[in-house]
């Protein structure tokens, strides 16, 4: 090997991996530096939804495609990845939400993405801890879950397996067009620096607009089979994608483990990575009014993390206008598991300039910034 | 004594002395395992306490219930050995609390505190610091996850009426403490003010000072076939003997370290066991320099010497220590190495426990700031946060009467009364030196590092092996990766393994402290 590198990521979460992984299997000479443990970040903090997203059309395509590779991968994913297709249900409340209902299935049809509408009776069948009374529910079967560590985990092992070197323990004190400076002093020279750092990107490459969103989650013991679906309210566009205030929504999803994770919510402006109690509580009792025996499953652990949110909710991936030389993956916000595989491909697509399956466009560092649906 | 309760287990009914715990019913119905560990082990309890998480079953419909806190109720159903699938209903037979709270969710946050003294722990230490702050005319409540006050040293005995720790108790009820058992403290919602779980549900307390009397707990080191039914922690078996497991005639060998061993071998011997060895990894040279130690402390020795007699007949081997267990679906054998040679004995219960952990974790919720021994405290058993004090074995292992002459001088401190205080400095003193003595004669030796094998167990909970943990270069790395130390005890169990094989700090403390259920972290923040 050279004295340089082709391409020196910052940053050994999943979606720094997924870089990691495209850009090795494409031949690249590829280093990423990691100041540990691997997944440390937001990637160990999410819930590791592998889901469609229809927020906006440059949303949807990401997460549809991303899924896709997702789908792909299966088969060769190891059993502590712990990929379970366990299909998404968006519950409507009532009959308004019904509506809602039905238009994202359109809109899910119109990608060549399955999905069902379930009427009441139907919902209560396929998840009979929910509460009676509610309206139905989209049942979106392809989705699925991973737990993230292990994922992020892979595809670094895979990035290694195509030559890449990967340095855990190396932190990165500065990016340059020339490569990465580390904290002990050394230099790592490369073609390309990626900064996939999420929330800590703005550190490295000041003046993008990243910003730290913290979320809180809840893990039970073993019930196995008390879930079946990831379960999300219908409403959680509208509270998760409230800019302006702190907001819950009921997301309950089932672990491979018979664990089951309670989330969510959404905080700006809260620095301190403690448990908020009052928000907690909040997310709890939203979860509650879904599904009433939840109170009386047994909580083992709480964990707050922080994502990396971008104002039009779109990851910033590509270049930076300033420095074609130095490129960015962060701002996944929520979506970071899911849209890793999509960030990963799209990266190195450009990098090696190959045709890109999905316009790259919308998620350029320099784009100019459209309004999302729900904002 | 009151007439036998009759419950079924696995639809076998099975009838024992009023006041055993479920766990005692699970054993008298044959039952082997009481749970299936992740990788479908069967388990059964190992530390006695509350803290394992391994003796977890099914009552009542209810999932994961710890059977050796909750008390036989006529007519309970219990379900052993099989993943849960159902959560229903009210649980019955929960375990009746000593003394009520008050009903309902107390005002905890208006805006005089409840209690001027809030004690989080009914062994000695708890209750000698609730006595003297009550003493001084505070207001007091003393809480403890046990159903009956006195620790883990003063642990009821449920064939007797009376207990060690009687005599506090009354003087406690005599000065107006509130007791509040089978409460476990789970966060710390907002400032000076604790979220604590009951069978009932959840209470709020607020304080003016708190006093962390929270103990310790066994040090269990991982080796082939620890996680077999029926090897327990030394500590553990006593306390399941107390609450009703039968020993007579069960062929008991007491392992590990520490002057526990010898209390735990005196008790199995009083109550019938066939005990055939007690096997300490301590060298004689060091017991032996303890033992003169000991002249020091008369009451000590007495003591040492009242459960050496009561021991006579009794193989007791120092430089001896387990190596592997043995048996298909429980314990059958344990095989022990001493001076280079190895054996094998046939065995009905291991004790086995390696010292003591002090119970730092509602103290490190709170930010207090820990000593190389536990919680950091200065001459009046203050901790680093103000109004905080901790005291006996939380503050490092220290014994009995070094719990007792830290309670009283954190207790009179609460309460403002310092110059008295003062006048327990000395005796505090003088049993610190002992503890010091303790902890250089009970050293564990590195051999026990190596007991484990790649494919021996050290995660209970998730069933992490230590081949699996050498991967990893750190404990976050894997916890993340592993789930070592995610499950249920939250790494109470490996925690103090890891730490001595791999030399690995457990990281940082979050509500909830024990697993709480959802409506319980859901009102503590509200």
């Amino acid at each position: 090997m050279g004295k340089g590198y082709d391409v020196a990521i910052a940053g050994g979460g999943i979606v720094g991996a997924a870089c990691a992984a495209e850009c090795a299997a494409g031949g690249l000479r590829v280093v990423v530096i990691e100041p540990g443990p691997v997944g440390g970040g937001a990637t160990a903090a999410g819930m590791g939804h592998i889901v469609v997203m229809d927020d906006s059309p440059a949303q949807i395509a990401l997460t549809n495609y991303s899924r896709t590779l997702w789908m792909q991968l299966a088969p060769e994913l190891p059993a502590d990845v712990e990929y379970v297709s366990a299909g998404t249900l968006w519950v409507a409340a009532d009959a308004e939400e019904m509506a809602e209902v039905e238009r994202k299935r359109g809109v899910y049809e119109s990608i060549g993405v399955r999905s069902e509408v379930l009427d009441a009776k139907a919902l209560a069948e396929a998840e009979p801890n929910l509460r009676p009374g509610l309206a139905g529910a989209l049942r979106v079967p392809d989705d699925a879950v991973v737990y993230p560590p292990c994922a992020a985990r892979f595809l670094l092992d895979r990035a290694r397996a195509h030559g890449a070197e990967v340095r855990v323990g190396a932190a990165a004190a500065a990016l340059t067009a020339d490569g990465i400076q580390l904290r002990d002093g050394a230099f790592v020279p490369a073609g390309i620096t990626v900064n996939a750092t999420g929330t800590w990107a703005p550190e490295l490459t000041p003046g993008i607009e990243v910003r730290k969103r913290k979320g809180h989650l809840v893990i039970t013991d073993r019930y196995p089979q008390w879930v079946r679906h990831q379960l999300v309210e219908l409403g959680y566009l509208k509270s998760a994608h409230s800019i302006s205030s702190d907001s819950v929504a009921f997301n309950v999803q089932p672990r491979k483990t018979g664990q089951l994770l309670i989330g969510s919510s959404r905080q700006f402006g809260a620095e301190h990575s403690g448990v908020d109690a009052p928000i907690l509580s909040r997310m709890l009792r939203r979860a509650e009014a879904y599904m009433p025996g939840i109170s009386e499953l047994s909580a083992i652990r709480t964990w707050t993390g922080f994502r990396a949110a971008t104002p039009d909710k779109l990851p910033l991936i590509g270049p930076v206008a300033a420095n074609p030389r130095l490129w960015l993956a962060t701002g996944h916000e929520g979506l970071g598991i899911t849209t890793s595989l999509g960030t990963g491909r799209l990266l190195a697509d450009q990098v090696l300039r190959r045709p890109t399956a999905i316009p790259f466009e919308p998620y350029l560092p320099g784009r100019k910034r459209e309004e999302a649906l729900h904002a | 004594m009151p007439d036998p309760v009759r419950l079924t287990v696995d639809g076998l009914t099975v009838s024992v002395p009023a006041g055993s715990m479920v766990s005692t019913a699970v054993v008298s119905a044959g039952a082997s395992g009481f749970r299936q560990s992740v990788t479908g082990e069967a388990r059964g309890p190992l530390c006695g306490m509350g803290i394992c998480f391994e003796c977890r079953v099914t009552i009542d419909g209810r999932a994961h219930c710890k059977s050796c806190q909750v008390v036989c109720a006529e007519g309970m159903e219990i379900t052993v050995g099989q993943a849960p699938r159902d959560v229903a209903g009210p649980p019955a037979g929960l375990p009746r609390q000593l003394v009520v709270a008050p009903a309902g969710r107390p005002q905890a946050r208006g805006p005089a505190p409840q209690y001027d003294t809030l004690v989080i722990g009914a062994g000695p230490a708890g209750l000698a610091a609730a006595c003297r702050a009550a003493e001084c005319g505070a207001h007091v409540a003393i809480i403890d996850d046990n159903l009956r006050p006195g620790g883990q040293i003063w642990r009821a005995d449920i064939s007797k009426r009376s207990s060690p720790a009687d005599a506090w108790v009354r003087m406690a009820q005599d000065r107006s403490v509130e007791v509040i058992a089978g409460a476990r403290v789970f966060a710390a919602p907002e400032a000076k003010c604790l979220a604590v779980e009951i069978p009932e549900g959840e209470l709020a307390l607020s304080y003016r000072n708190l006093i962390l009397a929270t103990g310790a707990r066994e040090r269990f080191l991982p080796f082939p076939g620890w996680t077999l039914p029926n090897v327990m922690g030394a500590g553990g078996l006593q306390a399941l003997a107390k609450s009703g497991l039968p020993v007579k005639g069960k062929k008991v060998i007491v392992a590990g370290s520490g002057p526990l061993l010898l209390a735990v071998a005196r008790y199995m011997k009083d109550h019938g066991a066939d005990l055939r060895l007690l096997a300490e990894q301590a060298d004689q040279a060091s017991l032996l320099r303890f033992a003169l130690g000991l002249a020091a402390h008369p009451g000590k020795l007495a003591q040492a010497i009242g459960f050496r007699a009561g021991l006579l007949g009794t193989r007791y081997l120092t430089s001896c220590w387990p190596v592997s267990a043995q048996g298909s679906e429980k314990l059958e054998s344990v095989t022990l190495h001493r001076g280079g040679r190895t054996w094998t004995e046939p065995c009905d219960y291991l004790a086995c426990g390696f010292g003591l952990i002090p119970n730092t974790e509602v103290a490190a919720l709170l930010g207090c700031a820990m000593s190389q021994t536990g919680v950091a405290v200065n001459e009046f058993q203050e901790t680093s946060v103000a109004g905080v004090y901790s005291a006996g074995e939380a503050t490092g292992i220290g014994g009995l009467d070094l719990a007792l002459a830290e309670g009283e001088i954190a207790g009179y401190a609460a309460a403002g009364k310092h110059e008295t205080a003062k006048q327990r400095f000395g005796a505090r003193e003088s049993h610190r030196r002992f503890a010091v003595a303790l902890e250089r004669a009970f050293a564990l030796r590195d051999e026990l590092k190596a007991l484990a094998q790649a494919d021996t167990m050290v995660c209970r909970c998730e069933d992490v092996t230590l081949g699996r943990l050498r991967q990893f270069g750190g404990w976050r790395d894997a916890k993340l990766h592993s789930r070592c130390g995610m499950g249920p005890c939250q790494g109470r169990v490996c925690g103090g393994a890891v730490e001595f094989v791999l030399g690995w700090k457990a990281a940082s403390v979050r509500p909830p402290l024990f697993p709480a259920r959802v409506a319980s972290l859901r009102a503590s923040g509200e």
